[in-house]
């Protein structure tokens, strides 16, 4: 047989795969590889500025495009730089192959020049990884890679590739997939667990719907079977961070996002269920407030791929180990042949319909300055209109949380946001990484003026592949996010949250070759926005927004659902320390 | 071009450690990240207080990479004292094995045979299988593996290997 060199095997294997993209920075460890790839006929390479720029760029094209991100880096440097968006994908559960090269396996271990154990460094930010050592296993290990990082709960892999094992030949055929034999993920429930499911929603008075990134993450399809599974039932839906857009905004039925800033019908409506079927969602801290005080009489029934994460924070009742869609389908199955008809749940509507009327999204308005919640708003509405395809990431902050609240979403994979890590510097990569996965959707990136510095470099790496994204800063002048917990927690020592020598963002991109727009009023506002729209190639806009606002309503550290603080009068500017020490 | 590999030798070194939180991944985690070769690994605490324990770990490389593994041991801030059995003259080692080996008749008689040769203890026994129990070095247990497989053997759990210097200093 012919034999090939591992550089070549790689390459072989990601066409083999159909990578498309790949998101990389070369070096030392990576040159066989990177001349493999030279005028590759169809695997792009996006050269990025920064390691960790590449890594968000393949969540972004991951999350959005539903195809594993792929990211190439070098050793040492390339592969640490690389560790905080792998420990963001394994939060967030995001497909992401990460590779990167090695010091020779002659020099392991020997502190060679950019030798760093990547391996073990990234042992508890992966998913699974790997370091080979000779070229022949190099395509099982590829191979096997991508279908770990894309099946079960999906994650980040990391295949580590010494330099010598990329030069070294070895005889190469298409391999079989051979997985390791203990990695089974259980896909399809237990038909059981599907029935005691459908009983007790069938049963319900007051159901609600608690949904999770676990939906994006199974497909598109998930996201028609839960509208279907909601419609049959009736029941109130809401969703957390990861899971915007799997239910449609503009239903009825949806009550808004939960959590920490979520709104206020929602926590109230968990907090007063009598059942809660959480699809794909893992009863993470910032959803649940005071453990002792959540949905206090429910009846629990938990859908999720990931078997260690049921009965890892709430006990629940029922626990489906199976992939969204496949749950679903089997509950709309079973609902239907037993000919369930939906409950009557007016009165449980009505309270619902009492905790909406505080519009807990609301904002006082009228001032001098453009409030950012309604800068999110217009924002939303302007897109809207073009009738284009619009995907939207944030940075991490208060303008993640307007975002999260005041835009939107009807329909997967378009709300791309860093939840699990809160990972300033992720919103930018990840809009490249969409628009190159989505060349004809409106991508913005919706940043504050901190978050937006963590990844600047990248600005370049739009210029040079002509990708259009928008960046949209909230600038209030403020690390906002870290000010309003100083606020709530430590009587307005604003101890290092200003953001002190900011850029001329305008000029900035206009360095780069963007347009950049300035936004100084609320008169300003909507042309502003149109012309961002307007604008073909990439803009940056510095939206001055009002200083001091802060993000309602808000379950700060501690609390309960029950205990939410609707506007500013409520905070006390003081915490004890059992809620100091609360994340 | 393929790539070459070097002779390696086998080694049991002798670690003496502070008995705290995450040494043994620290130890484990040295290994992998320098490439280095784990055969077998023991620890249990050694003193009365609990304070310090012992790891016996079983190696092999090329003797330049024996001495950076001691090395590299030694550097760890728990690491009391690496010894290396190998060279340090005469050392015992054992290993304990339990070995389940099933059969009737003829292959019966053989297993009780051998395990009498071998000075093995039977330590469970139904109509249809025996476990036995073998102490010894590592040869001496893959010798007597070997030869229950021939006969029927079920399966098989190793301590891994423990040794110590000869003669009445302490090490
Ligand atoms: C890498 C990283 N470092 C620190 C933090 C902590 N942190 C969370 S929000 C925030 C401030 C963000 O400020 P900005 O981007 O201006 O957003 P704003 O809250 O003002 O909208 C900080 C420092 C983080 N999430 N990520
Ligand atoms: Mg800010």
């Amino acid at each position: 047989m012919a034999e090939k060199s591992g550089a070549d095997i790689l390459v072989q294997c990601l066409v083999d795969l159909g990578v498309e993209v790949v998101f990389g920075y070369p070096g030392g460890a990576v040159l066989p590889i990177y001349d493999a790839l030279y005028n590759h006929p169809t695997i792009k390479h996006v050269l990025v500025r920064h390691e960790q720029g590449a890594t968000h760029m393949a969540e972004g094209y991951a999350r959005s495009t539903g195809k594993p991100g792929v990211v190439l880096v070098t050793s040492g440097p390339g592969a640490t730089n690389a560790v905080t968006g792998i420990t963001d994908a394994l939060l967030d559960s995001i497909p992401m192959v990460v590779i990167t090269g090695q010091v020779p396996t002659q020099l392991i271990g020997t502190d060679a020049f950019q030798e760093a154990d990547t391996v073990g460094i990234t042992r508890h930010c992966t998913k699974h990884n790997y370091l080979v050592k000779t070229p022949a296993k190099l395509a099982e290990v590829v191979h096997e890679a991508f279908h770990i990082a894309t099946t079960g709960r999906p994650g980040p892999v990391v295949v580590d590739i010494p330099k010598n094992v990329q030069i070294a030949t070895a005889p190469y055929a298409k391999p079989e997939l051979k997985v390791h034999a203990s990695y089974h993920p259980q896909t399809k429930a237990d038909a059981s667990a599907i029935d005691a499911a459908v009983e007790m929603l069938a049963a319900a008075e007051r159901p609600i719907l608690y949904t999770g990134g676990g939906v994006i993450n199974s497909g598109p399809q998930a996201s028609a079977l839960l509208r279907e599974l909601a419609a049959l039932t009736g029941a109130p839906v809401t969703s957390t961070l990861m899971g915007l857009g799997a239910f449609p905004a503009s239903s009825d039925q949806w009550v808004g996002m939960l959590g920490m800033h979520g709104t206020y019908e929602a926590n109230w409506a968990m907090n007063q269920a009598d059942l809660i079927l959480c699809i794909g969602a893992r009863f993470d801290d910032r959803v649940t407030g005071r453990l002792d005080a959540f949905a206090p009489n429910s009846k629990k029934i938990h859908i999720d791929i990931d078997r260690s994460s049921i009965n890892k924070i709430v006990d629940v009742d029922v626990p489906v180990v199976a992939d969204i869609a496949s749950a679903l389908d089997d509950m709309i199955a079973l609902w239907k042949q037993r000919n369930h008809q939906k409950v009557d749940l007016t009165e449980w509507w009505a309270r619902i319909a009492g905790w909406r009327a505080k519009k807990s999204l609301d904002y006082a308005e009228g001032g001098a300055e453009i409030m950012p919640q309604r800068a999110i708003a217009d924002l939303y509405a302007a897109t809207k209109a073009t009738g284009k395809d619009v995907i939207i990431t944030t940075e991490v902050g208060q303008h993640q949380m307007w975002a999260a609240q005041h835009f939107g979403f009807d329909a997967p994979n378009k709300w791309l946001t860093s939840g699990g890590l809160g990972t300033m510097g992720y919103g930018f990569p990840a809009a490249i990484g969409a628009q190159m996965g989505n060349p004809d959707s409106i991508t913005i990136c919706i940043a504050g003026d901190a978050s937006i510095q963590m990844n600047i470099q990248e600005l370049g790496t739009a210029s040079q592949y002509r990708l259009p994204v928008k960046i949209f800063i909230l600038n209030n002048e403020y690390m906002g996010m870290v000010r309003q917990w100083q606020e709530l927690t430590y009587e307005s020592r604003y101890s290092n949250s200003y953001s002190d020598s900011l850029p001329d963002f305008v000029k900035l991109g206009e360095a780069y070759g963007w347009t950049g727009i300035r936004i100084e009023g609320p008169q300003e506002l909507e042309a502003g926005i149109r012309q961002m729209l307007e604008t073909d190639g990439p803009v940056i806009v510095d939206c001055r927004v009002a200083k001091l606002s802060n993000c309602f309503p808000m379950i700060p550290s501690g609390a309960a659902h029950t205990e939410m603080l609707l506007d500013p009068s409520q905070v006390k500017g003081s915490m004890t320390d059992e809620a100091k020490a609360l994340v | 071009m393929h790539i070459q590999e070097e002779l390696s030798q086998r080694h049991v070194l002798s670690l003496t450690v502070s008995n705290e939180a995450g040494i043994l991944a620290r130890i484990a985690g040295l290994f992998t990240a320098r490439g280095y070769n784990i055969d077998s690994l023991t620890v249990a605490d050694i003193t009365a207080d609990h304070g310090v324990s012992r790891i016996t770990i079983v190696t092999n490389g090329p003797p330049k990479v024996i001495d950076q593994i001691i090395a590299q041991l030694d550097r760890l801030v728990p690491v009391h004292k690496v010894t290396d059995l190998t060279e340090n003259g005469p050392f015992v080692e054992r290993e304990l094995a339990l070995v389940k080996v099933a059969g009737i008749g003829e292959d019966r008689i053989e297993a009780l045979r051998l395990a009498d040769v071998f000075r093995a203890k039977v330590v469970d026994t139904t109509i249809e299988s025996f476990i036995f129990e073998i102490t010894g070095t590592t040869e001496k247990v893959d010798n007597f593996v070997g030869l229950m497989r021939q006969i029927g053997l079920v399966e098989v759990g190793r301590t891994g290997v423990v040794g110590l210097i000869r003669g009445k200093e302490a090490n």
